[in-house]
């Protein structure tokens, strides 16, 4: 259908922009957020494919896809923030994000 | 489904009508928000283009996609995965921005950075007089 495919089209012009910023991204954060941004539009991209296919059981992988974004997103900033994803050893705790 | 979304309005259904208002919105949106993370100084103002993108933009689409369901396990589905990245997207953007701030990016050099473009030099150089 036209719908799906307009779609389609402007979620992937705008995962290469993102993936662009990601690319000459001047900080480590600018590439977390442009890889984070890339992995929602990839759960939008997964849905409106599915749908564009006949297949909406998709979906699943959607949903999925949406939690790993999240939880991959959090350990990286973790990761940068206090170099180990364990708990901090010595100094003010600042809590766990 | 419901019974009313299937009233012809012109060529087209009424489940289509919304559809294609609502994911053309939510396109429009989400190119907004991805020129905004290109075009935007520092990273805390892309974080406002990325919000854009997970809230405006993902959410019209995906209730675009409602009305073309079959089922209602399919609506579920789209709405599960819509209350989930508006939980997400700002528990993201709050660890991030923690992590930037703790990792030494200031918000505030990138707004000297404007002001010493050279269109700017004049209003500059009658700050001094001033103090």
């Amino acid at each position: 259908m036209l719908l799906f495919s307009v779609a389609c089209v402007v979620i992937i012009l705008s995962m290469t922009l993102s993936l662009f910023r990601a690319f000459i991204g001047p900080t480590v954060f600018d590439r977390i957020l442009a890889v984070n941004v890339t992995g929602t539009l990839t759960v939008a991209l997964i849905a409106v494919y599915g749908f564009l296919d006949g297949r909406p059981e998709f979906l699943d992988i959607a949903l999925l896809y949406a939690l790993i974004n999240f939880v991959g997103t959090i350990a990286v900033s973790k990761y940068v923030k206090y170099r180990d994803l364990g708990h901090p050893i010595e100094g003010p705790d600042g809590g766990d994000v | 489904m419901l019974d009313f979304l299937d009233i012809m309005i012109g060529p087209l259904a009424l489940a289509d009508w919304l559809s294609w208002f609502f994911i053309i919105s939510g396109s429009f949106f989400t190119v907004v928000g991805v020129i905004g993370i290109i075009r935007l100084p520092d990273v805390f103002s892309r974080m406002h283009g990325a919000g854009l993108v997970d809230t405006l933009g993902i959410m019209l689409i995906l209730t675009g996609l409602m009305f073309q369901a079959d089922e209602w396990i399919v609506v579920i589905k789209l709405f599960l995965i819509l209350l989930f990245i508006l939980f997400t997207s700002p528990s993201t953007t709050f660890a991030l921005a923690r992590a930037a701030i703790h990792g030494g990016v200031t918000p505030g050099p990138a707004v000297d950075e404007i002001l010493d473009t050279p269109n700017n030099t004049p209003k500059k150089e009658t700050d001094p007089s001033k103090t």
